[in-house]
C-alpha cells in the first residue's frame, strides 16, 4: 500500500466554528513524512475519535495539537493549527500556556511519584491557580470528583500515586489534567494498558467530561470510538481518509478504506 | 548408526553431552577467576593487616621522674612561655644517667638514644597541663625511640638475626622488661600528631585533615558543576556537532592519566593564577578536574535512566522546560547522581600521582587549619612513609593504607546503600 495522490478527505473534515482547526497540517521526522496534509476541524464539546491501524500518524497528529511534538528534535511541522484563531505554531507563541489550555492524557498512566494530593496539585501550583491553601485544596477534591476517583482516594491522599491501580492511575493522570483547566483533552490511547472494567469507566468520564470540555482520543478499538465519540476520523498512512459523524463511519463508511478497515480486512 | 538413520530426538541427544560438558566448562572457568580475584584479595589484605596491625600499638617505658624546678629553673607559678621553654630534655637524661649508670659519654649517648626524643615533649605537655607537678615525682610512660619499639614488639622472645640495637643496650633494656616498666599501648600519638622524622612521633591526622580537606574543595566544586554540566548536556544542549565533540571529549577526559592533571594544575592554578602549593586548596581545584568527567557521565547516565513518560507528563501539563527538569528528573536522577558522585570522590581519595605535581608531597609536619594551610593528604603519606628506610615506617606505611582502605569501604557502602535506598521509586 503507498499513498494516495491528489487524495481529499472525503466526509465533512471541516465546519463552522471550530474550536481547533488543523489546516494542511504536514510532519516530518527528518527525512521521513509521516503526516500528509491533514485538515481537520474539532468543534467545541465534542469527543472526536481518531482510528487507523498502526503507524498511521493517529497519535503523531494528536502530538502536533499541543506541540507536544517540539520535544522530538528531528520532528517538523508544517501547516496551520488554529486554536480559537491563534495559530499555535506562530513562533511567538509559547507552549507552556497552550499546553495548560490543550492538556493531554498518555498510554500509559504516567503519575508522578509523589504523593495524590501533590500529583493533581502540580499543575495549579506552577501555573498559579490557587491563591491559598484552601483554595488548592479545592481544586484537587473537585478534579478527583470530576474524574470519578474522590471516593475511591479521599482517605489516602497522601499516599503515593504510582501506589494506585492501573486504572486509577490513569483516572488520576486525567484528574490532573482537569485540575488545570484546560479547554481541549487530548487523549492518546488512553485505556491500551487497562482491563475492560477500568476502561468502561473511563469511557464514561470521557461521556461525561464532553459537557465541559473538547475532547480528541486516539483508539486502537473500534468500539471504544463507537462508544465514545460524536466523530469518527480515519487515518491511513498518514494521510486523513475520511471525517464523519461516528455512526456513518462505521454504517456506512464513504472511502472504501475506511471500510476495509473497519471490517477487519486490515490494520 | 550413521546421521541418515538418527531420528530428531536421537541426534539432539547426541549432542546433549557435549553441551552440558561446555556448560560445565564455562562455569569452572568462571568460577576459577572468582577465586582468582578473592585470593589476591586476601593476600593483598593479608599483608598489610600482617604488617599494619602493630602500628596501633607502641611501645612505652614507664618510668618515675622528679620535675625537679630547681633544675629547669621553673615554680608553679611560672609563665607558660618559661616552662614551655625549660630544658625537659635535660631533665630525662639526667633521670636516666642516675638511674642506669652509664659508663663514659659514648654509652650515655646510646642510653639516651634508646628514648625518643619527642619524651621531653611528653614531660613538657604534662607541666603544662598541671603545673602543680612542679617540684613532685610523677609516673609517667615516655615513649621509647623506634629501634627498641621495633625489637620488643617483632624480636623479644624470638632469636632473629639482625638487631640494630648494641649488647650493652639490650642489657639495659632486658633490665626495664624485668622491671616491667616496658609495656605496649595504644598508639594515640598515631592519630592525633602530624608526620615527623621520628617514627614513634609520626602520625595520620595531618594527612587525614589534608584529606578531608581537599575532598570538601573538590565535592564544593565538582558536584554542583558536574550536576549542571550533566543536566545542561542531557537536557537542554542542542544535539549538533559541537555537543558531540564536547561529550566525545568528556569520555576522553575520564581516561586522561592522572598525572597528566597534575601537571595541568601546576600549570595552570599555580604557575597562572598563583594559588599557593601544597595547599589543599590547589589539591581540590586539581582533584575537581579529575573527578568531574565521573560525575557528569555518571550524571547523565542518572538523567537518562528517568522515564520519559515523567517528563512527557509534566511538559503536558504546561511546565516548562526547566520546571520540568528541576521539580521531576532531577529528583529522580539524585540518588544515581550521588552514587557517581562518591565513586568520584572515592578515587579522589585514593588519588596519589597529580597531587605530587602540586607539591604536596612536602614534608609538613603541622595539622592544616583550613584550605590554604600547606598539607599533605593520606595516599600522599603512605607514598612518603614508604620510601622511608626505618622499619617502623614501614608498619605505619601499611597501618595508614589500613585507614585509608577502611574510608574506602565506608564511602562505596554508602554509595551502594545510597543506590539500594533510592532507586526505582516509580
Amino acid at each position: 500500500m503507498s499513498i494516495i495522490e491528489n487524495h481529499e478527505t472525503v466526509g465533512s473534515p471541516l465546519s463552522e466554528g471550530a474550536k481547533l482547526r488543523a489546516r494542511d497540517v504536514c510532519v516530518f521526522y527528518g527525512e521521513k513524512q509521516a503526516i500528509y496534509n491533514v485538515s481537520l476541524d474539532i468543534r467545541q464539546n465534542e469527543v472526536i475519535a481518531l482510528i487507523g491501524p498502526s503507524g498511521c500518524g493517529k497519535s503523531t497528529f494528536l502530538r502536533c495539537l499541543n506541540r507536544m511534538n517540539d520535544t522530538i528534535d528531528i520532528c517538523n511541522v508544517t501547516g496551520e493549527i488554529l486554536l480559537d484563531g491563534d495559530n499555535i505554531y506562530d513562533p511567538r507563541v509559547d507552549v507552556v500556556p497552550l499546553r495548560a489550555t490543550v492538556g493531554m492524557v498518555f498510554q500509559k498512566p504516567n503519575p508522578f511519584p509523589k504523593s495524590i494530593y501533590d500529583n493533581i496539585a502540580y499543575g495549579p501550583r506552577i501555573h498559579g491557580l490557587a491563591s491559598s491553601r484552601v483554595e488548592l485544596d479545592e481544586i484537587v477534591e473537585k478534579s478527583l470528583q470530576r474524574a470519578g476517583l474522590w471516593n475511591e482516594v479521599k482517605d489516602r491522599l497522601h499516599a503515593p500515586g504510582t501506589g494506585l491501580s492501573g486504572g486509577q492511575q490513569q483516572r488520576l493522570c486525567i484528574a490532573r489534567t482537569i485540575a488545570v483547566d484546560p479547554e481541549v483533552i487530548l487523549m492518546d490511547e488512553p485505556c491500551s494498558a487497562l482491563d475492560p472494567i477500568a476502561t468502561a469507566k473511563i469511557e464514561e468520564l470521557i461521556d461525561e467530561l464532553r459537557e465541559n470540555y473538547t475532547i480528541a482520543i486516539v483508539t486502537h478499538s473500534m468500539q471504544q470510538a463507537a462508544r465514545v465519540s460524536q466523530r469518527t476520523a480515519y487515518f491511513h498512512l498518514g494521510q486523513l481518509i475520511e471525517v464523519n459523524a461516528t455512526d456513518k463511519v462505521f454504517t456506512t463508511p464513504e472511502h472504501q478504506l475506511t471500510e476495509a478497515y473497519i471490517t477487519g480486512r486490515f490494520g | 548408526m550413521t546421521d541418515s538413520t538418527m531420528t530428531t530426538r536421537q541426534k539432539v541427544e547426541a549432542s546433549m553431552r557435549r553441551r552440558r560438558a561446555a556448560e560445565t566448562r564455562f562455569r569452572l572457568y568462571g568460577m576459577a577467576s572468582v577465586l582468582f580475584g578473592l585470593l589476591c584479595l586476601v593476600v593483598l589484605f593479608g599483608d598489610i593487616f600482617s604488617k599494619g596491625t602493630s602500628a596501633f600499638s607502641q611501645t612505652v617505658l614507664t618510668t618515675t621522674i622528679e620535675i625537679d624546678g630547681d633544675y629547669l629553673d621553673i615554680t608553679p607559678d611560672s609563665s607558660e612561655s618559661d616552662i614551655m621553654s625549660a630544658n625537659y630534655d635535660g631533665l630525662i637524661k639526667r633521670h636516666f644517667k642516675n638511674d642506669v649508670q652509664p659508663k663514659g659519654r659514648s654509652e650515655a649517648r646510646s642510653l639516651f638514644s634508646l628514648i625518643s626524643s619527642g619524651a621531653g615533649w611528653q614531660i613538657q605537655s604534662q607541666v603544662l597541663e598541671d603545673p602543680s607537678i612542679i617540684g613532685k615525682t610523677v609516673t609517667v610512660d615516655l615513649l621509647v625511640d623506634d629501634d627498641v619499639d621495633q625489637w620488643f614488639k617483632h624480636e623479644y622472645g624470638n632469636d632473629s638475626g639482625s638487631v640494630r640495637l648494641s649488647e650493652k643496650q639490650l642489657e639495659w633494656i632486658t633490665g626495664w622488661i624485668e622491671s616491667d616498666a616496658l609495656k605496649t599501648q595504644f598508639n594515640t600519638t598515631f592519630f592525633v600528631n602530624g608526620d615527623s622524622r621520628e617514627p614513634e612521633l609520626a602520625g595520620i591526622r595531618g594527612a587525614i585533615t589534608g584529606t578531608l580537606l581537599t575532598l570538601l574543595v573538590t565535592f564544593l566544586l565538582s558536584f554542583p558543576i558536574g550536576v549542571a554540566a550533566a543536566i545542561y548536556l542531557e537536557e537542554f544542549a542542542p544535539k549538533n556537532r559541537l555537543t558531540e565533540i564536547v561529550e566525545i571529549n568528556i569520555n576522553n577526559l575520564a581516561a586522561v592519566p592522572s598525572i597528566t592533571f597534575g601537571l595541568l594544575g601546576l600549570a595552570i592554578f599555580i604557575n597562572i593564577f598563583g594559588v599557593s602549593r601544597s595547599t589543599p586548596l590547589v589539591g581540590g581545584l586539581v582533584l575537581t578536574l579529575m573527578t568531574l568527567p565521573t560525575i557528569i557521565i555518571s550524571g547523565r547516565a542518572a538523567i537518562k535512566a528517568v522515564p520519559p513518560s515523567i517528563r512527557e507528563a509534566a511538559l503536558g501539563l504546561g511546565a516548562s522546560k526547566m520546571q520540568t527538569v528541576f521539580h521531576h528528573v532531577l529528583p529522580l536522577a539524585m540518588p544515581g547522581m550521588l552514587t557517581g558522585t562518591i565513586i568520584g570522590m572515592a578515587q579522589a581519595l585514593g588519588e596519589t600521582a597529580p597531587l605530587l605535581m602540586i607539591g604536596m608531597i612536602a614534608f609538613v609536619v603541622d595539622v592544616p587549619g583550613f584550605i590554604n594551610d600547606p598539607s599533605t593528604v593520606l595516599p600522599v603519606q603512605i607514598f612518603l612513609w614508604s620510601d622511608s628506610p626505618e622499619r617502623a615506617f614501614t608498619e605505619r606505611t601499611s597501618g595508614a593504607i589500613m585507614v585509608l582502605l577502611g574510608f574506602l569501604i565506608i564511602m562505596n557502602t554508602a554509595a551502594v546503600m545510597l543506590r539500594r535506598r533510592l532507586e526505582r521509586r516509580w
